[in-house]
C-alpha cells in the first residue's frame, strides 16, 4: 500500500505538473491578435515584446494566482472540515479587497502602485486572521462558528468597500471598479518575482503539511490524540491562507470560483488524501486560471473580458453539475 | 515503578466548580481498569488529563515515572493512545487509512514506512478487520467504526490505551468481543482504561474498577470490592444486586 500511494502520488504530481507546464507553454502563443511566429523567432518587435513583456508575465501571474487560490481553497476545506470553504471563508478575501480599495481611495494615484496596494491588501487579510486567532485564544470556536463569522466579516468588508467606492471621486471610483472586476493583467517581472518569493515557500509548506491535514479531517480530539497540535496547525494554516489570498488579491483583484471548483473537481479524480490532492490543486489551479485567462482575452477579441467572469461562467455550471452528479 | 500514577489530581474548567478533586490512584502493570460513574462524574475529563489533552490544576499524572506534562506531544502519544467516544462519521478515508493515523507520532514524513504497515497489519489482525480494510470508514456501522478506532489506537503501539465508552454503539455480540479483545491486549502487556456505563460487563471483565462520584474517586479495587451494592446505590441512586448463577458466575443487576 505504501508503494501504491507513492506511485499514485508520483503520477498525480507528474500529470498535474505536466498540465501546468503545457498550458503555461502553449497559452502565451494563443490570443485574439494573431502572432507572427517568424518575428517571434527572430525576436523582432512588436511580437517579441508582446510575447515577452505582456503574455509571458500575464501567464505566469495566472499560474501563480490560480495555484494560490486553489491551494488556499483546499487548505481552508481541510482546516474547517467543510467542503464549501473557499478563500473568501473567514472573510479573508473581502478583507484583502477592503485593504486594497482603501489604498486606492485614499492615496494619490502615483502612490497606489504595486507595493502600497499589495501591502494594504495583505494588511487587510492579516487583520481578519489576527482577529480570528485572537478570538480563538479567548475561547474555543467550532468550524461552524468560524464560517458564520466569515460570512459576517464578508458582509462588513463588502459594505465598507461600497462606502469607499461611493465617497471616492470619479477617477478613483473608476480605478476601484476596475480593480474590483478582477483580472490577470500584464505585470512587471520584479513584481512577479516578489510574488513568487512569497507564494512558493507557502506552497512548499502546504505540501509538507498534507499528511497532517489528513488527520485534521478527523477532528480536534482525534488529531490531538495522534500528537498533532490542532490549534497551532489551524492558526498556521489560516496565516498561510491569508498570505496566499492577500498576496494574489492585491495584484489581480478578487477572482471567484477557483478555490471552490478546482479542489472539488480534483477530489473526485485523485480522492480525498491531501498528499495527492494538494499538489494536484496547486498545479491544477494554476493550469485552470491560465486557460480561463486565455479564453478571456480570446473569446471576444479584440475586447477582453475579466478573468473572474470566465471562471464564474465556466466554473458555476460545472460546479452545479459536479454536485448533482454525485 | 508504576506504569501510571495519579497523585492528588484536580481539574476544573474555567469559571466552573472542580470536575475532578484529589484523584490518587495507580496501575503497576498490565490490567483492564473500568472507569465508572454517573454522567458528569468526570470520567472523560480524567481521560483527557491522562492523554495530556488538558493540564491538571494541581497534582501530577506520571507515566512510567515521568510527569505526563513534561513529555513532548509525540512521545506522549507513543505512551498513551486515546480513543474518544466517536470521530466525525463522514471521514472520507478507508479503514486502512484511518488505522494508519496511529503512526503519526512516529514521524511526520509524507508517507508511512514498513514499520508503520507492519503495525497496521498487526492491529487489523487483532481487531479482525481484515474483511473491512479497503472499505470507506463512513460506510461502516457504529460497531465497526468503533473497532476501527480501537485498531488505530493499537497501531499507535502505546502501552497505555484509554477508551471513552467504546461499546456505546455496539450490539451485545460486538460488545462482548470488544471486552474479550481488551483482556487479550492486557495479556500482551497493555494497560487498558475503559470509561463505561455498562457496569455488568465491567464487573465481569475488568480486573479493577475506578468508581467516580462527583469528581472524586469513590472506590478503587476489584469489581467485587469497588462495586458493592451500597456504594453503587449511593453513587447512582438506584439499587444494585449481585447474583451467582448455578455455574458459579457472578452477575450485577440494577433497578427496583
Amino acid at each position: 500500500m505504501a508503494d501504491d500511494l507513492r506511485s499514485r502520488a508520483r503520477w498525480v504530481l507528474f500529470a498535474s505538473l505536466l498540465a501546468a507546464a503545457v498550458t503555461a507553454a502553449v497559452c502565451p502563443f494563443l490570443g485574439g491578435s494573431g502572432m507572427d511566429y517568424g518575428k517571434l523567432w527572430r525576436q523582432e518587435s512588436p511580437d517579441w515584446n508582446i510575447f515577452v513583456n505582456l503574455r509571458m508575465p500575464r501567464t505566469l501571474l495566472a499560474l501563480l494566482t490560480g495555484a494560490a487560490l486553489s491551494g488556499a481553497g483546499t487548505l481552508f476545506q481541510a482546516l474547517l472540515r467543510d467542503a464549501l470553504a473557499t478563500p473568501s471563508t473567514l472573510g479573508v478575501s473581502a478583507a484583502a479587497s477592503l485593504g486594497a480599495v482603501t489604498a486606492i481611495a485614499f492615496y494619490p494615484a502615483e502612490e497606489t502602485a504595486f507595493p502600497l496596494v499589495w501591502l494594504s491588501a495583505l494588511a487587510g487579510a492579516a487583520a481578519v486572521i489576527g482577529l480570528v486567532i485572537a478570538l480563538g485564544h479567548l475561547r474555543r470556536f467550532s468550524s461552524f462558528t468560524l464560517l458564520l463569522t466569515g460570512i459576517a466579516v464578508n458582509g462588513i468588508c463588502t459594505s465598507l468597500v461600497l462606502l469607499l467606492h461611493s465617497l471616492a471621486g470619479i477617477t478613483r471610483s473608476f480605478q476601484i471598479t476596475h480593480w474590483l472586476i478582477g483580472g490577470v493583467d500584464a505585470i512587471e517581472y520584479p513584481v512577479l518575482g516578489l510574488l513568487a518569493l512569497v507564494l512558493i515557500p507557502v506552497f512548499i509548506w502546504m505540501l509538507r503539511l498534507s499528511r497532517v491535514l489528513n488527520v485534521i479531517s478527523y477532528g480536534e480530539t482525534w488529531a490531538a490524540g495522534r500528537g498533532v497540535d490542532f490549534r497551532k496547525v489551524t492558526w498556521q494554516g489560516f496565516a498561510a491562507g491569508a498570505l496566499l489570498v492577500g498576496g494574489t488579491t492585491a495584484v489581480t483583484g478578487p477572482i471567484a470560483f477557483v478555490g471552490l471548483l478546482v479542489p472539488h473537481l480534483l477530489r473526485r479524480i485523485v480522492g480525498p488524501d491531501y498528499r495527492l490532492l494538494m499538489p494536484a490543486s496547486l498545479f491544477g489551479g494554476g493550469a485552470f486560471l491560465v486557460i480561463c485567462d486565455t479564453i478571456s482575452r480570446s473569446a471576444f477579441a479584440p475586447l477582453e473580458i475579466p478573468v473572474g467572469v470566465t471562471t464564474a461562467l465556466l466554473g458555476g455550471p460545472f460546479f452545479v453539475w459536479l454536485l448533482w452528479s454525485r | 515503578m508504576s506504569l501510571l500514577a495519579l497523585e492528588n489530581l484536580t481539574f476544573s474548567y474555567p469559571g466552573r466548580a472542580a470536575v475532578l478533586t484529589g484523584i490518587t490512584a495507580a496501575a503497576l502493570g498490565p490490567e483492564v481498569i473500568a472507569i465508572a460513574g454517573p454522567n458528569g462524574a468526570g470520567k472523560s475529563t480524567l481521560l483527557d488529563l491522562l492523554s495530556g489533552q488538558r493540564r491538571p490544576e494541581s497534582g501530577t499524572c506520571r507515566l512510567q515515572g515521568r510527569d505526563a506534562h513534561q513529555i513532548g506531544r509525540e512521545e506522549l502519544c507513543r505512551l498513551v493512545a486515546h480513543v474518544p467516544q466517536m470521530i466525525p462519521g463522514d471521514v472520507p478515508f478507508t479503514v486502512e487509512e484511518v488505522i494508519l493515523t496511529g503512526r503519526i507520532p512516529y514521524g511526520r514524513g509524507l508517507y508511512e514506512n514498513e514499520d508503520d504497515h507492519a503495525a497496521m497489519e498487526l492491529a487489523i489482525e487483532r481487531t479482525r478487520l481484515n474483511d473491512f480494510r479497503d472499505r470507506r470508514f463512513s460506510k461502516l456501522s457504529g460497531g465497526e467504526k468503533q473497532r476501527v478506532l480501537v485498531a488505530a489506537a493499537l497501531c499507535q503501539q502505546a502501552p497505555i490505551l484509554l477508551l471513552d465508552e467504546p461499546s456505546a454503539h455496539l450490539d451485545p455480540e460486538n460488545e462482548a468481543q470488544l471486552w474479550e479483545l481488551f483482556r487479550a491486549l492486557r495479556d500482551c502487556g497493555h494497560l487498558i482504561l475503559v470509561v463505561t456505563h455498562h457496569l455488568a460487563l465491567a464487573a465481569q471483565n475488568a480486573d479493577r474498577v475506578w468508581l467516580l462520584d462527583r469528581g472524586q474517586l469513590a472506590a478503587d479495587g476489584p469489581p467485587c470490592d469497588a462495586m458493592r451494592p451500597a456504594d453503587l446505590e449511593r453513587v447512582f441512586h438506584v439499587p444494585f444486586h449481585w447474583h451467582r448463577s448455578a455455574e458459579g458466575r457472578v452477575f450485577l443487576t440494577y433497578g427496583r
